[in-house]
């Protein structure tokens, strides 16, 4: 093997290499996490805002553009996932007997079940995928936009998706786990990216609890709001002045 | 003071190994807490048993050789302090004690509270030093090292190699004693030369030992007799990224 293949094959066999990787994934998923927050809060603009959003980004470079960027977050979560199972290997090795009296200084309780907070995030975002993206249920993928029916209906399908208390509860339930993942994580990333000084230390324990809450608060304003009927389909297309005047000089013309 | 020790008794490094109960009666209470263990082995020496097998010697917090995790936290709760500082007064009459080695597979049990403590050696082996020219001294101040550094690297020279990080560490994980002998050296003009050779022997060494994995817990930090800050963990990421980044294109 030659030299850059020893070195690269060197980093991730070292501990300090694969939570480099962590840290990296971990912020490529983060970044991903503020910018769908971001587009889910489009609902709150109302159906057009939402759905051309939604369209937008199934079309933007003539389609290519989702599956690199689905693509790039498939890699990263799988290697997220992979290196920190190899982490977590060694890690239960590295102590072959227990404390008979076990004690915990300071570590955080978010900190002591990462691996648990992980597991259920893989599975809550199995579950959302089979929820909203590939919508094994016929009625979220059968639904149309009322404003231009040869696109999908989001919004609706969106508003639909959380009728269910049961799934209203399971994302409640699910993000907040996720969010005890978050904190301790990216408060982490600082560390692991040597990041962490005497000079930076005060700060970044606040910037995992801010990035934290405001996801928090951001993902489940929409399943919360909708279950308690704040936030509705009203059913009857809601034309917006903009596209019910193109819509009458279509009809002029 | 009359006690109750629960304490890890193993006979040789292959034994399973058990926690055993003990009756410490009548411990003086200006006793330190290594003393409240000779007592108790006079009192086991006397009834034909064999002694509570322990690690000491300088007894004054410098030399690094007491271990001990006493209810779970090693060197006990109370921060910067080693095992040999531990005073009974801190303990009230009727406590139950738990007294058990440093739990970690990189160090293995000799017996009973005895680990050996060999990798901390091989890692030094492996990096922690520089090389020099010997011969006399240079004068003091030949070398011109900012103040700030010369704290930084004096703060992580004060490690002396307990072992209580990797003890309480969730995953025995030696990155608080790596960081702190990569920090002392790798601050110091004297160090810069080797800077890069010297991170990646030292977690190269660390790895091979079979100590864990930084999980950013800092629980290393809460415990080390020296506190030293896991800011140095830190430091040595940033400098291990930094070192396989020029291995791997420079020349």
């Amino acid at each position: 093997m030659n030299a850059l293949g020893k070195a690269l094959l060197g980093f991730w066999e070292s501990s300090i290499g694969k939570k480099l990787i962590v840290a990296v994934t971990g912020i490529m998923l983060v970044g991903f996490l503020v910018a769908h927050m971001v587009g889910n809060l489009l609902i709150f603009q109302g159906r057009e805002s939402l759905n051309d959003y939604a369209y937008f980004l199934h079309h933007f470079l003539h389609g290519w553009g989702i599956w690199i960027f689905r693509l790039g977050l498939i890699g990263a979560f799988t290697l997220h996932i992979i290196a920190t199972i190899a982490l977590v290997r060694e890690n239960r090795s590295a102590r072959n007997s227990r404390y008979a009296y076990d004690a915990t200084v300071q570590a955080p309780r978010s900190s002591r079940m990462m691996i648990w907070s992980g597991l259920t995030v893989l599975g809550f975002v199995i579950f959302h995928i089979l929820h909203f993206t590939i919508r094994v249920d016929p009625d979220l993928a059968a639904m149309k936009d009322p404003m231009d029916p040869s696109r999908h209906d989001v919004y609706g399908m969106v508003i639909k998706g959380f009728q269910n208390p049961i799934v209203v509860l399971f994302y409640i339930v699910a993000i907040s786990f996720f969010c005890t993942h978050l904190n301790h994580g990216i408060s982490s990333l600082f560390q692991t990216l040597g990041l962490r000084s005497e000079k930076t230390r005060w700060v970044i324990g606040k910037i995992g609890i801010a990035v934290t809450i405001a996801l928090w608060l951001g993902f489940l304003s929409i399943p919360f709001l909708t279950s308690v009927n704040i936030l509705k389909d009203k059913g009857s297309p809601e034309k917006s002045a903009a596209h019910g005047a193109s819509v009458e000089e279509v009809v002029k013309s | 003071m009359n006690l109750t020790l629960k304490v890890w008794r193993q006979a040789h490094a292959n034994d399973t190994g058990s926690i055993q109960t003990y009756e410490a009666n009548d411990i003086p209470v200006e006793a330190s807490f290594l003393e409240m263990l000779d007592i108790v082995n006079e009192r086991i020496i006397i009834d034909g048993g064999d002694p509570i097998h322990f690690d000491h010697d300088c007894r004054e917090g410098i030399c690094g050789m007491c271990s001990l995790t006493i209810n779970g936290v090693p060197h006990s709760k109370d921060r910067g302090i080693t095992t040999c500082q531990v005073h009974m007064r801190k303990f009230r009459d009727g406590d139950t004690i738990w007294i058990e080695p440093f739990r970690a597979k990189a160090f293995p049990i000799v017996k009973d509270l005895m680990v050996d403590r060999g990798a901390f050696d091989r890692i030094i082996a492996a990096g922690g030093y520089i090389d020099v020219r010997t011969g006399s001294a240079p004068d003091a101040n030949a070398v011109p090292i900012p103040k700030h550094d010369a704290d930084a690297s004096f703060d992580s020279a004060a490690c002396i190699g307990c072992g209580a990080c990797v003890a309480a560490c969730k995953n025995a994980s030696a990155m608080l004693f790596v960081g702190a002998k990569a920090n002392h050296l790798n601050r110091l003009p004297q160090g810069e030369p080797e800077k890069d050779k010297r991170t990646l022997a030292l977690v190269r060494q660390m790895d091979e030992e079979g100590f864990g994995n930084c999980t950013n817990q800092y629980e290393c930090e809460a415990v080390c007799p020296k506190e030293i800050s896991a800011d140095v963990i830190a430091k040595l990421n940033r400098d291990y990224g930094a070192a396989v980044a020029r291995d791997a294109v420079a020349d």
